[in-house]
């Protein structure tokens, strides 16, 4: 019956989403931002600590879905030790194949079980809160950042 | 046996007239379970609209014409249908608003400010909609009006005690309170509440926006002050709803909103109101979703509550006892009296992921806070999922639910 639901749910997300790697509050980190879908009820804060310009470690607290949880681990491995420009590029690709579900791009391989939102537009904004927590703390900017 | 006994309730004939339950999401047949946000509608509630829009539509209330008086007949017969399906004592009593949220705001605007004092307060309970809340809390902040919060116990009862303790200083104008909760389909004892409310001088709105979907509403029995409810939950087109109001408050209570068709006569400084119920409907009407609504609500009529609510009730004794059996799943709320919406939640699965595999196998349900945020964290919970039932339900489906929910058990072990 459920075949068909490894398309989003697959192994990669269910383990991200069940067992985060990152899920923690960094003990010392120089950056901090929130993000909040209020309509859903996501909520994420990223913790991150930077060291020569770039993301030298990433953290994170959340309360969510699987889907919102498994993106932000996967975010955080995909994002240490990128420079803030390189990670606001991969902001942007990530968050176009959450819309589009497709990708050739390289850079999104360790990403790409989470196009499968893309069959489901009310979720593709669990995708990409870690996403706009993430660009909001690089940015330092204040407030409360969201995907909805 | 020869006897032919005709079936109380048909429930094939039924689903006949609801086209769009034949439709198939992603090969697989539609089980919606979703119908506490918005039901789906009969046939009847189309045509007739079809029908306006071909045969017999003009703007309402204003034009001389032949085709302008037609229309009216036919848009204000909602009138007369709304004060038939409450049981008011006559149809001034019903001002046509394009929601419950609007008949909210209607009365925290036109009671809130017209007729009560600063000083005095509103009580409302802990399982409002925001519609039975936003709008009291933006009176407390214009008006100077205090906002209690009735409790509810932990079984998702309204504690009938903890209400009592806030009226008793006799500071209380008005109880607001929903008739049927919308996440844990607790019915409240609208009688006890109302009489309790009286005692203290406290007049009584409820929330009626379930309930009348289920249930047979006569608030001239029950001594009703205020009753609200939306056209779309009861089969009838979004952008309709209705408030009740007991004349003699209508007539106390200031316009709501100003401009055409609510007024006497204007000059250039001064107007003057229509009278009672006019006076609260500004613009032109919603017409074509007046006409659906008065085919909505015969179509009730002609099934009868009697017969919605026995095959609701069995349907929602069944889904108590799949449900309740499937280890892990939670269903949130046990009142004693209550309906076919029902909140669960289950292990380890947040209740999003639950609604989009329950999607992926045809099946509609709602899933987040249900428009009651405070409720949410009042249960120590972000979101649940929620089934929710309405004429066309069948066991078949209920057993769907049931039936998913332990292979997405499985999926999250």
């Amino acid at each position: 019956m459920f075949e068909d639901l490894r398309d989003l749910y697959q192994d990669v997300i269910m383990d991200h989403g069940r067992k985060p790697r990152h899920g923690r509050r960094l003990e010392v980190f120089d950056a901090q931002a929130k993000g909040d879908n209020p309509m859903c009820g996501d909520r994420v804060t990223v913790f991150i600590r930077s060291d020569n310009g770039t993301v030298a470690d990433l953290g994170f607290e959340a309360r969510g879905c699987a889907i919102s949880i498994a993106s932000a681990d996967l975010m955080a491995e995909a994002v240490i030790g990128r420079t803030p420009d390189e990670i606001a590029s991969l902001a942007q690709r990530f968050a176009a194949m959450a819309k589009s579900g497709t990708a050739t791009d390289p850079d999104l391989q360790p990403l790409r079980a989470l196009g499968g939102v893309a069959e489901y537009p009310s979720r593709v904004k669990c995708a990409t809160l870690p996403w706009a927590a993430l660009t909001a703390a690089l940015a330092a900017q204040p407030g409360v950042a969201t995907s909805e | 046996m020869n006897a032919i006994t005709r079936p109380a309730f048909d429930i094939a004939r039924i689903r006949a007239d609801f086209p769009i339950l034949s439709e198939k999401i992603r090969g697989k047949d539609f089980v919606f379970l979703d119908s506490g946000a918005s039901a789906q509608k009969p046939v009847v509630v189309m045509e007739a609209m079809l029908h306006a829009m071909q045969h017999q539509y003009a703007n309402v209330h204003r034009g001389l014409h032949w085709m302008s008086e037609r229309t009216t007949e036919a848009y204000e017969e909602v009138r007369d249908s709304i004060a038939r399906l409450l049981n008011a004592g006559d149809r001034s009593e019903i001002v046509i608003t394009h929601s419950s949220t609007e008949a909210f705001n209607l009365v925290a605007h036109s009671f809130g400010r017209g007729v009560l004092k600063p000083g005095q307060a509103v009580v409302v309970s802990e399982m409002e909609h925001h519609a039975n809340l936003v709008p009291w809390q933006m009176l407390k902040d214009a008006h100077g009006i205090e906002l209690r919060i009735a409790p509810i116990t932990d079984a998702g009862e309204l504690d009938m005690t903890g209400l009592e303790a806030l009226l008793l200083d006799g500071r209380v104008g008005l109880v607001s309170i929903t008739h049927m909760s919308n996440v844990l389909g607790t019915y409240t004892p609208v009688e006890r509440i109302i009489q309790l409310a009286h005692q203290y001088g406290a007049k009584v709105m409820l929330d009626g926006s379930q309930a009348v979907v289920h249930r047979r509403v006569d608030v001239q029995a029950l001594d009703i002050d205020f009753y609200a409810f939306t056209g779309h939950k009861l089969y009838g087109p979004t952008g309709i709803g209705a408030l009740y109001g007991k004349r003699a408050l209508l007539e106390q209570m200031p316009p709501f909103m100003g401009g055409g068709d609510m007024i006497g006569s204007v000059s250039y400084q001064h107007s003057t109101w229509a009278a009672v119920p006019h006076k609260f409907e500004a613009g032109t009407p919603a017409i074509l979703e007046g006409i659906g609504l008065t085919a909505a609500i015969k179509y009730v009529e002609a099934i009868g509550y009697d017969a919605i609510a026995a095959h609701e009730q069995a349907l929602t004794e069944h889904a108590l006892a799949r449900l309740g059996a499937i280890e892990g799943v939670t269903v949130i709320g046990r009142a004693q009296d209550r309906g076919g919406v029902i909140s669960f939640t289950l292990d380890r699965a947040h209740a999003h992921d639950v609604a989009t595999l329950l999607d992926r196998n045809g099946i509609a349900v709602r899933a987040g806070h249900h428009c009651a945020e405070p409720l949410m964290r009042r249960l120590g919970l972000d979101s649940t999922a929620r089934a929710s039932f309405g004429l066309y339900t069948t066991r078949e489906e209920i057993d769907a639910l049931a039936d998913t929910l332990l292979r997405i058990r499985e999926f999250f072990q």
